[in-house]
This record gives structure tokens, C-alpha cells and sequence, in this order.
């Protein structure tokens, strides 16, 4: 055999050498990827389990205490979040309309205006955005607050005194957060319909207020008040849950906070989204 | 506030313990035999890494043994759930050292407050009046209304002191209570712990058990406290006359 071609034979084992090292490096790393994420599923499916069964039996307990940090969850999950959810509801209602009633113009059905803000506003935009206005705002500074307490051995110190840090720590996160997101998703949703009325007022679509209500009140039905609370609820308790699970479970450095801070955003994105996908299926179902 | 203490049973009891840091297997002190009596008061000594904070945590239940059996008032604590484990915490305090890992958005008179709250279910009246007893004792009443934080660092440890006296507990771990003070804080310190010892109005008249780590031996001389030692991964217990200089 030539040099030549025994240069161009070891040349393409190489190749195909190196391509079977990628493809393995690349199952390697989807594996321990998939492992991971499985690992992380099976912790906070516990984690939520361990929340709810001690929010529940200890439910009569500490009200003093678990009270008002359930009032400051709601506070500072919700109330403080208003004028910034005012500014993205007005936004939300001029977009979507602006966009709508530009599409529907071409077809001369500019007064379908209020059964697409029904269907796009109330059914997914609006408990999105509130989702994901909480975990920017409140989720992130969650793990960040959870992750120094546990760094600074705070929640050891809890333990100390007798007290349950689940108790003290993450029950109030979940039922403020869940109640916060529901009553945000509802003041965004009234919010930007109103405001995507005024638009297609503005731009002069010929919707009367009573038709536009009469459209909203016909493409509703009682499945979206329901779906919509339980959603609402969920993203609530998915991101409570999963930020204070990144933020106490393990045991942190304070170097490590903003590695689980940013684990944390990344892992309630992909849940709050898996969620709503397992909303629209519902939505068919029933 | 109940004290259930049997009068000659252990309080505390640690059976061929073996003690690991956190997110660690090797063990750093190992077959620790020990009880602690009710009434007594125990210096526990050690040099730099000997693992004293590591035995402190671990016979105060904080921490999970490595290995062994650490009992409180005859309980194995292994064997309790952890709704238990945190009822029978409240017999127990602990005093953390450097800063006594206070709550951040709590201000003095909240956390001496909070076990107060969270257990016995007080009203404001009543935890107030307790809180005011407590911080009067340990001359913080004027941080009352201060966040933990911005009192000063020697002062943090003795509010650390306070939230640990509120329910009045049966056995008191201090971690290296006198490290890093200036001689008149030392002073208050050892005689705010021989009071306790002896017994109080505050401590409801009952001998409050004392188990403090040091490492210095030389801050608690005088005392008529027991002692112990943690050197070479080994626990043991020396007499009073016992030289400690070897180890610090």
C-alpha cells in the first residue's frame, strides 16, 4: 500500500474514530443530564410532599407566627408587583390587539377583536406573564434569601430553637406565592382586556363596549374560570417549591447561591411551561 | 415551659459516637462516650480542627451522628421522627458562636420573641413580658428594637444567649462562648453562666446543665466545671488540675 493511501486510510479512522467519541461524549452527557433532571424531579416531587403534609397537620400551629409571613409573601409577591404587572397588562392588552385587529382587518373581522383576547389573554398570556413576573421578581431573590439562611446557618438555627424551617420557611413562600399569582393573573387579565378594548377603540374598529363584553362573555365558559385558578395556583406552588427546594434542600456555600439562583430560574421556566402544556391538554379533555 | 427531666437520668448520653462534618464521611472524632448529668456543667476542650463545634452540634441533635447512639432525656434521637426530634429541641438550647446565626429581618426583641410565639402560643402581653425579663437579665434591653445585625459583634452571641433562654431550656450548649471577647464581656459571661448554673428567677429556680466548647481552657479557670477533651480524634474526660496548655 502507498504512503499515500496509508495516510488516507488512518486519516478516515481518525474521523470516524473521533465522531464515535462525540457520539459518545454526547449520549454521556445527555445521560447524566436525563439523570440529573430525574433526580431533581424525585427531590422536589418529596419536597412538595414534605410541604404539603406538614402545611396541613400543622396547619392550627404558630398562627401568630406563620400568619403575618404569609401576609408579607402576599405583600411582597403581589401588592408590590402591581404597578409593575398595571404597566405589562396595558402593554398586553395594546399588543395583542394592535396585532389582532392588523390580522383580522385583512379578512374584514375586526370584530372578532374580543373572542381572540378571550382566548389569548385569559386562557395563556395573562397566567404566564404573572408567573413569570413573580419568578423574576420574587423567585430568584427566594433562593437567594433561602440559599444565605442556609449558608449563614440560619435554618440551622431554626432547628435549634425547635423550629421547622419547612413551617417557617416555605409554607408561607407556597400559599403566598399561589394566592399572589392567581389574584395577579386576574387583575392582568381584566386589566388588559379593558386596555385592548381602548386600543381598538382608539385605532376605530366598530366594536361597541357591549359587543366587545357579549364577544368576551361568549368565548369564556366556566372551564376557564376553573383551569385558570387551578393553573394560577400551580405556577404559585411550582415556583415556590422549586426555588426554596434549590435554595434549603442542599447544603449551600455562599459561593454556590448564584449557581442554584440561576439553576433555579431555569428549572421553574421549563416547569411553569411544561405546566400550561398539561393545561392545554386538559382544556380538550374536559 | 414544663421541665419533664428525670432527676438522676442523663440529659444528654452519647454511646460509641462517632462525629463528620457535614457533607463529609470522614470522622473527625470517633467512639465518644459520654453522659451529662442533670445539673452539670461541662467544658469541653480542643485546639484548632479538633472538632469541637462538629461535637457540640452532633451531641446537641443537631447533627446526625456518623456513627452511634446521642440520646436527650433517655430519647434516641435516630430513632425519633423529625416532628419529635424538634418538640424535644425545645429542652435544648444552643448558642452558635461568632454572631449566633441570628434571623435578619427579626430585630432583638422578635427573635427572643419567636420561640415564645411559635410554641407556646403567647400572647403579646405575656411573650413581652418574658422578653423584657430576658433582656434585662442579659443587659441587651437597649438593642431591643434594633435588627441582631447592627448590634455589635461581641453583643450578637449574648442575643444568640437570649433566643436560647427564652423557653427556659433544661440543658444549654454554648459554642466557644468566650472566644474573641474582651475581658469584661468574659467576666459577665462566666458569671452570667454560673447564675444560670446555680439557678435564677429567670431559670424559673431550676440548675440550667451547661455544656460549652472552648479552646482555651485558661478562659474557664476557677470553675468548678467538669471538663473534657477532644485531641487526636479522641474524646476524653481530664480532671481539673489536668494541664490543657499541650493542646492550645
Amino acid at each position: 500500500m502507498s504512503t499515500v493511501m496509508l495516510e488516507s486510510v488512518s486519516g478516515t479512522e481518525a474521523a470516524e474514530t473521533q465522531a464515535v467519541s462525540l457520539h459518545r461524549t454526547f449520549l454521556r452527557k445527555a445521560g447524566h443530564a436525563f439523570i440529573r433532571a430525574k433526580d431533581d424531579l424525585h427531590g422536589m416531587s418529596a419536597f412538595l410532599i414534605i410541604t404539603l403534609s406538614v402545611a396541613l397537620a400543622k396547619i392550627h400551629k404558630a398562627k401568630k407566627v406563620i400568619q403575618p409571613l404569609i401576609r408579607g409573601q402576599i405583600q411582597r409577591a403581589g401588592i408590590n408587583l402591581m404597578p409593575m404587572i398595571t404597566f405589562l397588562a396595558l402593554a398586553l392588552g395594546l399588543v395583542v390587539i394592535g396585532q389582532t385587529v392588523f390580522l383580522l382587518h385583512n379578512y374584514g373581522a375586526e370584530s372578532y377583536a374580543g373572542t381572540v383576547m378571550a382566548s389569548v389573554v385569559v386562557r395563556e398570556l395573562g397566567p404566564l406573564m404573572a408567573a413569570m413576573l413573580v419568578l423574576a421578581r420574587v423567585g430568584a431573590a427566594n433562593v437567594v434569601e433561602l440559599g444565605t439562611a442556609r449558608a449563614l446557618g440560619e435554618v440551622e438555627a431554626l432547628e435549634a430553637l425547635g423550629i421547622d424551617p419547612v413551617h417557617y420557611l416555605v409554607v408561607p413562600r407556597v400559599i403566598g406565592m399561589a394566592l399572589a399569582i392567581f389574584s395577579l393573573t386576574v387583575y392582568l387579565i381584566m386589566l388588559a382586556l379593558f386596555s385592548g378594548y381602548l386600543f381598538a377603540f382608539i385605532e376605530g374598529v366598530p366594536l361597541q363596549p357591549g359587543e366587545y363584553f357579549r364577544q368576551l362573555a361568549a368565548a369564556l365558559l366556566w372551564q376557564d374560570f376553573v383551569l385558570v385558578a387551578l393553573k394560577t395556583v400551580c405556577f404559585g406552588v411550582l415556583i415556590a417549591i422549586v426555588t426554596c427546594y434549590e435554595g434549603l434542600a442542599a447544603p449551600l456555600r455562599l459561593e454556590e447561591v448564584s449557581r442554584a439562583t440561576t439553576s433555579a430560574v431555569g428549572k421553574c421556566i421549563v416547569g411553569v411551561v411544561l405546566l400550561d402544556a398539561a393545561f392545554i391538554v386538559l382544556y380538550f379533555v374536559i | 415551659m414544663e421541665q419533664k427531666s428525670q432527676p438522676d437520668a442523663p440529659l444528654v448520653e452519647a454511646i460509641d459516637v462517632g462525629i463528620a462534618r457535614p457533607r463529609s464521611n470522614q470522622l473527625i472524632v470517633s467512639h465518644v462516650n459520654w453522659k451529662v448529668g442533670a445539673g452539670e456543667f461541662w467544658v469541653v476542650g480542643g485546639g484548632q480542627g479538633a472538632g469541637k463545634t462538629s461535637f457540640l452540634c452532633t451531641v446537641a441533635g443537631l447533627w446526625r451522628p456518623a456513627a452511634g447512639v446521642v440520646r436527650h432525656f433517655g430519647e434516641d434521637l435516630a430513632e425519633l421522627s423529625e416532628q419529635k426530634l424538634l418538640r424535644l429541641r425545645t429542652r435544648v438550647g444552643f448558642v452558635f458562636k461568632g454572631g449566633g446565626r441570628m434571623l435578619a429581618d427579626l430585630t432583638v426583641a422578635e427573635s427572643v420573641a419567636l420561640p415564645l410565639y411559635y410554641h407556646l402560643d403567647w400572647t403579646d402581653e405575656q411573650a413581652g413580658e418574658r422578653v423584657k425579663v430576658i433582656l434585662q437579665a442579659t443587659e441587651l434591653e437597649w438593642a431591643a428594637d434594633s435588627k441582631a445585625q447592627d448590634a455589635g459583634w461581641g453583643c450578637q452571641q449574648r442575643i444568640g444567649l437570649a433566643r436560647a433562654l427564652a423557653l427556659n431550656p433544661e440543658v444549654l450548649f454554648l459554642d466557644e462562648p468566650l472566644s474573641g471577647l474582651d475581658a469584661h464581656d468574659r467576666n459577665w459571661w462566666r458569671k452570667f453562666l454560673e447564675t444560670l448554673w446555680q439557678g435564677t428567677p429567670l431559670t424559673e429556680g431550676h440548675k440550667m446543665t451547661l455544656v460549652a466548647v472552648t479552646n482555651d481552657f485558661g478562659l474557664w479557670s476557677g470553675g468548678k466545671h467538669r471538663r473534657g477533651l477532644l485531641r487526636g480524634g479522641r474524646w476524653e474526660e481530664i480532671g481539673e488540675r489536668e494541664e490543657i496548655a499541650e493542646i492550645v
